[in-house]
This record gives structure tokens, C-alpha cells and sequence, in this order.
């Protein structure tokens, strides 16, 4: 079915306005844009960060939808218990209305602290969705690194100093983590491409099983950009191919889009503070090196597509 | 009365049983010794269909708990099961499934703390857990395990609050013992129908739950959430009046023993209280007045009561099956002690640290324990208020 934006702009956002994330925060647009896609009643488990205190306040909340959160590294384990809760009393007939189960995660809560809570629920099959809003850093805190800062990058962890320029060591490939273990269905997308988003998230709700969307959600705060650059910056990730957007379904892997024109990883860098002290003549080494790992993935991925061609 | 419908079960095997009876919606558990019983009898249950629970297999303890607290708050009937390192691995969550304020059920069967690893019994990962605003049951024996159970399920969804129930890893969980259990119907009729005040699969009424609140609220929460204790004790007495009634079986905030006209007192939880009554009974046939209270009310502490029941002797002996490192002895002497400040002419209370890592506790080390008593019974001196009973020093 196509992305109609005329009927989508007709449905009630389920996440409403004036909750206290940052202006500019990638979150709240992934997550409208993620439930605007979904037709049936949704239930959310979240795990800490941002998104979870700043749309909760008490005596406040931004969500429409029966929410949860409990802790930090089991947002997967928390929805977990939801859908048993759900499958043991469909069985009983307590129950009839169709549910969708959405976890919401950080990349500290989904990359880091909870992996092996995200891996459990992947492996148990639970008919769940786990939506990871990957900001690259634990920006809760402060910007400090996760395994999700890429090559390079300036946080509070990982300053750029006389002898360190930034986050040594790769980002962690958690699509491909949880495709290779065997998830029914695992995607990349960006709030940049909602139109991509929104066909995975319904594609994703309609398996009978568990699946993972890995989505960009730039952080002005923590990436150093203008508030207004948003979507631009989630935009030139996808254009440099450093956020290629693709789907593992079945363990068949489908490139979904490809740009017309491959643009230079600086393209996407430059406008980021935390990727500033990358442009000194003394680390164009590692600006060469980021570009040639942008290129190998980039690569090993067209050929991971082309097996299922 | 129905004629008796006794059977040999081991004290896993009879908790399994009593789950099996109480039929939950949701079961999430994660093996660990001496648990690992439970859950491996119980998904025969899953696995031959004798109960519609969803049963999740999960990848930790930590996991375990907080696929209870999803299903919880979904309103699902919740149970689980574990033991000393997988209790501490659920230690975050156990304050949120209370704060949370869900009528979870666990049973915890007791085993040291590491390090060093040891499989056996001892009181630590439960008084680990004692200010965590579970509720906490002690069973002597399976048969209590399994009535403990039972109950716990009804005085968790009358207070919303989260119910453990502890019995001694190995001496209890291991031993086969001769158990009455009740009929399936009998539990499933006693428990009832589960009917959650809220619950987040209804979709016509959204509600947040976990949110973040600042000095401005989350003090009224713990607030609120203190005053909820104070109604575990009515609610415990009226269930184990309807217990009785379908059992015979009597139960309260605790069990005495020889207690009304004893001068000497013991205070010791779990199974060690079956060797303590043994010895007592000796102890009274050579005409001492020695006598036994076995809490079985831990958390909430029954205060009052517990005063009134043991203000009256002239001193007492506390056993802990665990130690407060740095602390003033282990932690049933020091809520017991306090209780009695206020008492005039206050019985001297010591304590006596014994059976860790599931070191033998003998009729020997019971005999002296009350050997020491008699001593500070007669002269009113106390050598040593904290003492370690049955170790090599």
C-alpha cells in the first residue's frame, strides 16, 4: 500500500506536542512518523533515555497509547512480558482486539546495556517491534561515546585531544547483529526517508514474529548542528551512504534505495561540530579512512543484496 | 473433612504444583540452583498443556523480572522463581515492580551469595532484597512453601504489592517430604479470578506507566507506597482464615512454639526452626522454659505483634542465617532488638549467625545457642551480642 501523506496527515499523532525533548531532536519525528504508520492500537515499552523522560513528567504524559517504561537496558524484556501478557489471555479469550507491541531504545539502550535483552526477545520470537532511535551517544547523559558513536566522533568520552582524535574504533553493526541471529525481519531506515520508514514499520507490525528497524536520529545537542538541519543531516547520511536503507527479511538482504549520486562522506561530516577537528591537516588520514569504511560497507552490502536478486 | 490426599514431593516439586494449581497467565523464569526444579517441572506442565500460561523463557534473571513487570502491568496473573545471584541480578527491578505497585508472586529458594560461589542455603540473597518493598513469606517446610504460595497470591492482588516466598535452598527445595496439597479446583476457587485494577492491554483507556518524577512527586509515591505495608497484616490474617477453613492448616504473622511461659526465647526463620523445635522439646522435658517464635512475616514487619509476643521474656536469642558486613549483627537481630527498645524492662536480645553457605546446622549448635542463653539468663552478662555458631575461627 502507498504512503498516502494526505490521509497521514488526517490521524492523530499519538505522540502530542509539548513534551520537553530538544528542538530539532530526531526522536519525536521518528517516533510520530512510526506510529502514524501503524492502524491498529499500540502498546509501547520504553527504555530510559530522552525520549522516555522527556515526554513523562509527572503529572504529565505526551503518550495516547498505553505506554511503560521500567529501566534502561530492558525495554525489550519489559515488551517481552507484554506480549505474553497478550498471546496467554487471546488464548483465554479475555482479550480479542488486535495489538501491536512497539519498544522504544536509545542506541545505549539497545547497542549497549541492552543487547543481550534485545537479543533474548529477538531469539524468543516474541511479535514485537523494536524500534531503536539511534542517536549515536548517550545523549541523556551528555553526550557521552556508546558503541554506536562512529569512527572518529567528538563526545564527552571521546574528546578530540592532542593525541586522540575522537571515538577510536567502529560503530557497532547492530542490523546486521540481529539480522545474522535470525530475526524475522531487521531494516535501516531514516527520519529523513519517511516514506521508507513508514512501509518498513507496517511491513514490521504485520510479521508474525519479532523485528528490529535501526532508525537516524540525529541529535543537534550532541552532534553540534543547527536545530533546523535535522532532516537535512539524517538526509546526507542516507546520500553518503554512510545510513545505507535497507531490509533483511527472511535473512534476504534488499538494498531499498540507492542515490543517484554517492556523495563524498564529508558531505555528511562538515556540517557536524563533532566531526570538526576531522578537518585539521593532521587527521586527513582518518578523514580518508572513514570515506574507504563508508565505501567497503557500502560495498559488501550491494553484494550482500545481489545474492537475493 | 475430605479424606487426606497426601503425596511425597520434593519442596520445588510442591511449589511447582501450587503454580501449576494457581494456573498464571504469565510465568517468566531463567534457571538457577537450587530453583532450577521449578521451572523445569513446570514446563512439563507448559509442554503437556496443563495450564494456559505463556510461559517465557528468558535470558536472565534481570530479564525475567522485567518481563514480569510488562506482563504485570498488562494485567496478566505473574509468577517467577529464583535463587541468591539471580535474585541479585533482579535486584533493580525488584524496587520497580513495588514502586510500580504489581501484585507479582516469586518464589525465592535460598542460597548464598557469592563470593565465594556456593549453591547452598543461606538467608542472603532474600534480607538482600529486605528493603526492596517486596512482601516477604518464610517457609519452614514445602508444606508451608505450598500454602505460602497459595496465599500469597490473594494477599498480592488484594495490597498490590509484589509477594516473595522464601523456603531453604537444598534442605527444603531437595528433600522429599509427605505434603498435603489442596484440589486443583480447591486453589483455582481460593485464588480466584484475576481482575487488575488497570491494565495497559486496555486500549480504550491509555495510561502511562513509569514515569519520571522529580522532587515535586516522588516522594508523595514512596509516601504512598509506605502506607500501602501497613495493610499486608489485616489482609494476611483474613486469607489465612479462609485458608484454614478449606485446610485445617493455621497460619499467622508467625508460629510460636512453647512460647507462652517461656523465659528463654529463640527467633530463627526457614527450616532451622524444625531442628530448633526439637531441641526445645528436649530442653522441656528437663523442665526449662525455653520456647521458639519462627516469623514467617518478615516484610512487612509485624511490630506490634511481634512485641506483644516476645516483651514478656527474659531473653532471646536470635539466629541469622546471614550477616550485615560492618553492620550490628545480621538482620533479624537488628529489627527484633529494635522492636523491643521501647519495652520496659526489655529482654536481652543476641544474635547468633550460623548455617552460611549451607553449613550443617546440628541439634549441637542449637543446644548451645541455648546453653549461652541459660548462661546470660542467670548471671544477666552478655559476652559477645553478635556470635557465629558452627564456624572454625
Amino acid at each position: 500500500m502507498p504512503v498516502n501523506i494526505k490521509e497521514l496527515s488526517r490521524k492523530e499523532d499519538r505522540l502530542t506536542g509539548g513534551h520537553r525533548l530538544c528542538a530539532g531532536c530526531g526522536a519525536p519525528i521518528a517516533v510520530r512518523q512510526i506510529l502514524l504508520a501503524i492502524d491498529k492500537p499500540v502498546v509501547a515499552a520504553n527504555a530510559t533515555g530522552c525520549l522516555e523522560v522527556a515526554t513523562t513528567i509527572y503529572p504529565y504524559t505526551a503518550w495516547k497509547i498505553p505506554w511503560i517504561h521500567s529501566a534502561f537496558e530492558n525495554a525489550a524484556s519489559t515488551i517481552s512480558g507484554l506480549e505474553a501478557a497478550y498471546q496467554s489471555l487471546k488464548r483465554q479469550g479475555k482479550i480479542t482486539e488486535d495489538i501491536a507491541f512497539i519498544a522504544f531504545g536509545g542506541d545505549g539502550g539497545t547497542y549497549d546495556i541492552g543487547f543481550q535483552a534485545l537479543s533474548g526477545a529477538m531469539e524468543r520470537n516474541h511479535k514485537i517491534l523494536y524500534i531503536c532511535y539511534d542517536n549515536e551517544a548517550y545523549m541523556n547523559t551528555g553526550i557521552q561515546r556508546s558503541s554506536a558513536t562512529p569512527l572518529g566522533a567528538w563526545t564527552t568520552t571521546t574528546p578530540a585531544g592532542k593525541v586522540r582524535p575522537g571515538k577510536l574504533g567502529k560503530k557497532k553493526d547492530i542490523v546486521a547483529s540481529v539480522a545474522e541471529q535470525g530475526a524475522v525481519y531487521v531494516a535501516q531506515a531514516s527520519i529523513s526517508n519517511f516514506r521508507d520508514l513508514i512501509e518498513k514499520v507496517r511491513k514490521a507490525v504485520s510479521m508474525d514474529g519479532a523485528t528490529f528497524i535501526n532508525v537516524l536520529s540525529p541529535c543537534p545537542r550532541g552532534w553540534r548542528t543547527d536545530t533546523s538541519e535535522t532532516v537535512n543531516i539524517a538526509r546526507l547520511a542516507v546520500e553518503t551512504c554512510f545510513w545505507p536503507l535497507y531490509e533483511v527479511e527472511d535473512g534476504r538482504w534488499r538494498i531499498n534505495y540507492i542515490p543517484r549520486q554517492k556523495l563524498p562522506i564529508t558531505e555528511y561530516l562538515k556540517p557536524q561540530g563533532r566531526f570538526a577537528h576531522l578537518f585539521r591537516p593532521e587527521n586527513a588520514q582518518l578523514l580518508e579512512e572513514i570515506q574507504k569504511e563508508v565505501d567497503a560497507k557500502w560495498e559488501l552490502l550491494q553484494k550482500k543484496a545481489q545474492l537475493f536478486q | 473433612m475430605k479424606t487426606k490426599n497426601l503425596i511425597a514431593l520434593e519442596g520445588n516439586q510442591a511449589i511447582a504444583l501450587a503454580m501449576k494449581q494457581i494456573n498464571p497467565d504469565v510465568v517468566a523464569a531463567y534457571p538457577i540452583t537450587p530453583q532450577t526444579e521449578i521451572v523445569q517441572v513446570f514446563s512439563e506442565y507448559v509442554a503437556n498443556g496443563e495450564v494456559h500460561t505463556e510461559f517465557v523463557t528468558v535470558e536472565s534473571e534481570h530479564s525475567a523480572l522485567s518481563a514480569c513487570i510488562g506482563a504485570s502491568a498488562a494485567g496478566a496473573r505473574t509468577m517467577t522463581a529464583t535463587s541468591s545471584q539471580g535474585l541479585a541480578l533482579m535486584w533493580e527491578m525488584l524496587y520497580i515492580a513495588s514502586g510500580a505497585r504489581l501484585p507479582i508472586v516469586m518464589t525465592v529458594v535460598n542460597r548464598a551469595l557469592s563470593s565465594p560461589i556456593n549453591i547452598h542455603c543461606d538467608h542472603s540473597d532474600a534480607m538482600g532484597a529486605r528493603d526492596s518493598g517486596w512482601v516477604q513469606l518464610w517457609s519452614e517446610t514445602a508444606q508451608e512453601a505450598y500454602d505460602n504460595l497459595i496465599q500469597a497470591i490473594r494477599i498480592a492482588e488484594s495490597v498490590n504489592l509484589p509477594v516473595m516466598v522464601n523456603m531453604d535452598g537444598f534442605i527444603t527445595s531437595h528433600a522429599e517430604e509427605v505434603i498435603e496439597p489442596l484440589d486443583d479446583e480447591e486453589v483455582k476457587h481460593f485464588v480466584g479470578e484475576y481482575r487488575p485494577l488497570r491494565s495497559l492491554l486496555d486500549i480504550e483507556h491509555p495510561f502511562t506507566v513509569g514515569p519520571l518524577a522529580l522532587q515535586d512527586s516522588y516522594f508523595e509515591f514512596k509516601r504512598s507506597q509506605a502506607e500501602a505495608y501497613k495493610r499486608v497484616i489485616p489482609v494476611l490474617k483474613r486469607v489465612a482464615d479462609e485458608f484454614s477453613k478449606i485446610t485445617g492448616r493455621k497460619y499467622d504473622l508467625f508460629e510460636t512454639y512453647n512460647l507462652d511461659d517461656a523465659e528463654i526465647g529463640l527467633v530463627v526463620l526457614n527450616s532451622t526452626a524444625g531442628t530448633a523445635k526439637e531441641v526445645i522439646d528436649v530442653l522441656r522435658g528437663e523442665g526449662k522454659k525455653v520456647g521458639l517464635l519462627k516469623p514467617r512475616l518478615f516484610r512487612p514487619l509485624p511490630v506490634e505483634e511481634l512485641r506483644e509476643a516476645l516483651s514478656k521474656l527474659k531473653v532471646i536469642g536470635v539466629m541469622d542465617r546471614a550477616d550485615t558486613f560492618g553492620g550490628f549483627g545480621g538482620p533479624l537481630f537488628t529489627d527484633i532488638r529494635s522492636i523491643l527498645y521501647d519495652v520496659p524492662n526489655r529482654p536481652i536480645v543476641t544474635d547468633y549467625i550460623y548455617g552460611l553457605g549451607g553449613r550443617d546446622v546440628t541439634t549441637e549448635q542449637i543446644f548451645k545457642v541455648f546453653e549461652n542463653l541459660e548462661n546470660i539468663y542467670n548471671t544477666g552478662k552478655v559476652e559477645s551480642l553478635v556470635s557465629y555458631v558452627g564456624v572454625r575461627e
